[in-house]
Formats: structure tokens, sequence, C-alpha cells
């Protein structure tokens, strides 16, 4: 009998196994997010106030909402690794699909490159020693999970499961810690958040704060990219997907509670550690202790949840031919996509030393938001084309096509925002978008054996 | 402390980083292109779901 740990070849195919359930679904979901609770939302406050921050959480909770009804319908559906990529060369067309797929790679690379900085900077900030830089603790971060993700998809996601679970409790502990019931007796959100001071620049100040509210619940579509892992795509994904957007709702509005109810919004606006900094505030070592480590681990679940979603991206663009099939190749041991695991190793690396956390978040979201919408105008094609009925689906999402429109129009208002703080960066991803895609239309797909792509056994469109 | 866990963060980095690139090169160098790169979408899909309603 073969085991995952030999090497399994079945007949002439070497292919990504299928050991994951819905727990590791939440846990790749979750993993990818929750850091953002730890850093990241709380820069709204410094666009528009502690009552924006609120406000975005709520509006962008909707946002998300509808992203994880949509792509819950299409993946149950098209359940390929490449995620959001496959449902793009399904429905949409190869153009689009090899732009989504570059979002992907973007998004999430960015996004483990920040993790990795997030946490050598906390690292650093903790151990206060001179001449101590962040270099090593960012290199080991992209290194171990690097070799994590080489070694296996369900140690990975177990790993994830893990301290993304022990991240998430700790802000349940500090909820309770501070007796939420209670105003008055360590929180102090009358005293804060004032009618003089809760939109400090207006309604502007809400919009602006959009950009940073993303990172509330930045990543969650990442589930998808286990689609060809899981062992039962119909039923695991929307499962651990709507699972993983309730629970990210529920550690939103604590996060913003205790924060909003223990810091200034001009300081909460601008502290890179906002939950950590609340755990100091309550007087409590083991509180601020448990904080520290909670953010640590919430980094490392992101970045490793990262370094997944972004080697199945690269991974699936090879196995189609849209870069060179060298990148399709799976370990026969470990069933993994080594090759692309170990490319994006470097380029992650050297961005961590290079960039920025600014400019790298900045990126990350840009191509998020870049794909969401998208989504939008993919799931109204995937109705009109294929309508209920005509094929079998795993999930179907109610309302349609609300959550699309509201989606749209999120992601309208967040372009908006982004280019009030970041125009030249969106200007320059945009052209970058533009140039990439001549290029792959008039060089690339000529090598992409155009009927081998598509692959789902549906039935012809209707209208075609 | 934290200078000693900084200089093994290098150390843990570099030694995984080498057991890697040796996988890959013994990997790459004792199954053919054809076997590794074998991997097709939505082959179990196809296989297990007819998509009929």
């Amino acid at each position: 009998m073969t085991t995952a740990l030999e090497p399994a070849i079945h007949g002439d195919r070497v292919s990504l196994l299928r050991v994951l359930g819905p727990a590791h679904v939440w846990a790749l979901g979750v993993g990818i997010v929750l850091v953002g609770e730890f850093t990241g939302w709380n820069f709204s406050a410094d666009k528009g106030g502690t009552l924006a921050a609120l406000i975005v959480c709520w509006v962008v909770g909707l946002l998300y909402t509808s992203v994880a009804m949509i792509d819950s319908e299409v993946t149950s559906t098209v359940a390929a690794a490449g995620g959001q990529y496959a449902q793009a060369k399904h429905i949409v067309g190869p153009l689009m699909a090899f732009n989504v797929a570059l979002f992907l790679v973007f998004a999430y690379t960015m996004l483990e490159v920040s993790d990795a900085i997030l946490l050598g900077d906390t690292i650093v900030a903790k151990a206060g020693v001179d001449g101590l830089t962040h270099n090593s603790f960012i290199a080991a971060t992209i290194v171990v999970l690097a070799w994590l993700n080489y070694r296996g998809v369900l140690m990975t996601l177990n790993v994830n499961f893990v301290i993304t679970a022990i991240a998430y409790v700790s802000i349940v502990i500090l909820f309770f810690s501070v007796s939420p019931w209670t105003q008055g007796a360590v929180l102090k959100l009358n005293e804060l958040v004032t009618p003089g001071n809760a939109l400090p620049y207006g309604w502007i100040g809400v919009i602006a704060a959009f950009q940073f509210g993303i990172w509330y619940y930045l990543g969650i579509e990442g589930t998808t990219q286990a689609a060809e892992e899981v062992r039962s795509p119909a039923r695991s994904l929307p499962y651990g997907t709507m699972a993983g957007m309730i629970t990210l709702l529920i550690a939103a509005a604590m996060t913003w509670y205790v924060c909003a109810s223990l810091m200034p919004w001009e300081y909460l606006g601008v502290t890179p550690y906002p939950l950590w900094d609340a755990g100091k505030l309550t007087g409590s070592p083991l509180l601020e202790n448990l904080l520290f480590i909670a953010t640590l681990l919430a980094a490392i679940a992101s970045a490793n949840g990262c370094i997944n979603d972004a080697a199945r991206a690269w991974f699936s663009l090879g196995r189609d031919r849209y870069l060179p099939s060298w990148f399709s190749a799976v370990h026969p041991k470990y069933r993994t996509p080594y090759r692309s695991i170990l490319f994006l190793l470097p380029i992650a690396l050297a961005f961590a030393f290079i960039a920025d956390l600014n400019q790298a978040i900045t990126f990350s979201i840009l191509s998020g938001v870049l794909q969401y919408t998208f989504m939008s105008i993919n799931i109204m094609m995937f109705r009109k084309k294929w309508p209920l009925g005509t094929i079998r689906r795993g999930y179907t999402h109610p309302f349609h096509p609300l959550p699309a429109i509201v989606l749209f129009c999120l992601c309208v208002v967040t372009f908006f925002a982004i280019f009030l703080g970041f125009g030249s960066q969106l200007s320059a991803m945009v052209a970058f978008y533009f140039l990439i895609s001549v290029w792959f239309h008039f060089y690339r797909y000529k090598f992409v054996r155009r009927g081998d792509q598509f692959t789902m056994p549906w039935p012809k469109p209707q209208g075609y | 402390m934290w200078v000693a866990l900084s200089y093994a963060c290098w150390g843990i980095s570099i030694i995984l980083a080498l057991w890697m690139l040796y996988d890959w090169f013994k990997v790459d160098t004792t199954y053919s292109e054809e076997v590794l790169t074998s991997s097709r979408e939505g082959e179990l899909e196809a296989a297990s779901e007819e998509h009929r309603i």
C-alpha cells in the first residue's frame, strides 16, 4: 500500500494530494487573514478616526461576505488548484485568467513579505537590543515556511490550524479580560470616542479608511486554492470559507471594541501593534506576552498560507502553459508544487529585504481589490452562461445578483480610497498589468494548448 | 539571547535552503520531466462527477 510519504505515482501521473478537510480550509483562510487584526486595520483610524474604523469594519465585512458567498458557489463547481484563475479560465477567458493568476501571486507574495517584515519588526521591538536587525528573522520565517510547504500540504495546514487557533483565542481572552460588559472599569470608549473626534475628517475620512479596512478580511478568498487538495471540494470549500468569514467578523468586532476603548484614535491610527499595545495597556504582563506571541503566530500563519496559495496559482499557470510547463512539476514524494515554491522563495526574500512594509501592503491590497472586481463580473457571467439547473453546484449563493452588485460598488469605492492615498502605485500597477497582458496576448498564448486548458465536463454555455 | 536567536535563524535558514536545493536536484535527476509535470487539472472531477442534474 502506498502512503503519503512514499513516492506515489499512479500510472503515469503525479498529482497533488487530496487529504484536506473543512478545518484545513478554515485554517488556510483565517490563517492568512487574522494577522490583519494584529496590524493593518488600525491605520483606517488614522485616515478617518475611530468611528470610521468601525464603519469600514462592517461595510468591508459586507464586501467580503459577498466575496465568500460568490467564491463558494463558483469554487464548489470549478474545483481546481489556482482557484479564481481556474474560474476565470472557464468562465471569462484565457487573458482574464492570466491576469487573475498574477493578481493572486502578487497579492499573496506581497502579503507574505509584509508578514515576514512584521514578524521581524515585532521581535526587534520586543528585544530592544542596539544593532539587532530584522533580516535574520525575516529569512527564517520565509525559508522555514517554504520548507514546510515543500514537505506537504497536510502538515502545513495542520500547523496553520493550531497557530491560527491560538492567535484567535488570544483575542477572545483579551476581550473577556477587560470586562467588556463594564465600560469605565478598564475600557474608556465614552471618553476616547466623543462626538467631537468620532469622525475628525468627516465622511471623506470614512471613504479614505476603506483602504485599510480591507485588512480586517484580506485573503479569505485564498481558501479556493486548496480546491484540488480537499477530499470533498463541493462540501468543504463553502463550509470552510463561510465558517472562516463568520470567525473573522467576530474577531474584527472584538478587536475594534477593545482597541478603540483603550487607545485614542491619534495613537491607534499609527501604532504597528494595536492588539499587543492593548495587552500592554491592561497592565497585565501575562496579557502583554500573550498578545506578543499571538502577533508572531498570526504573522507566521498568514505567511504560511500565502506561500501555499501563491505557489498553487503559479503552478496552475505552468500546467496550462501560460508560463513554462517546468513550473507545473509535482514532487513525487511530498505531492507539492515544489518548483513553484522554490521559484517564489528568493523573490519573497528579495522584496522582504528591500521593500518597506507600506509598499508591500499596498501592492498586496491593490492586487486583491483587482481580483474582487473580477469576481463580481465573473459570477454574473457564470450565472448567465450556466443558469441554475444546468450544472451541479456544491453551493448556491442567495440573493443573486445583489452580492455581485454590492461587491462591485464597494470595489469602486475602495479603488477611489486607494487612489487618494497611493495614486501613483495604483497607476503603475494598472500599467504593469496592461503591458503584461499585451505580452501574453501577442507572444505567450501561442505556446498554450488551447483545447487542453478547459477541463470541466460542462455542457455548452447558453448563447454559444 | 536575542543576538544568539538571530544567529540561529540564519543557521536554520541556510540549512533548510540547502536541503531543499539538494532534494530538488535529487528529484529532478531521479524522475523524468514527463512524470514530474504529468498533473492534469480536473482529472478527479471528470472521473467522479458527471455533472448531471
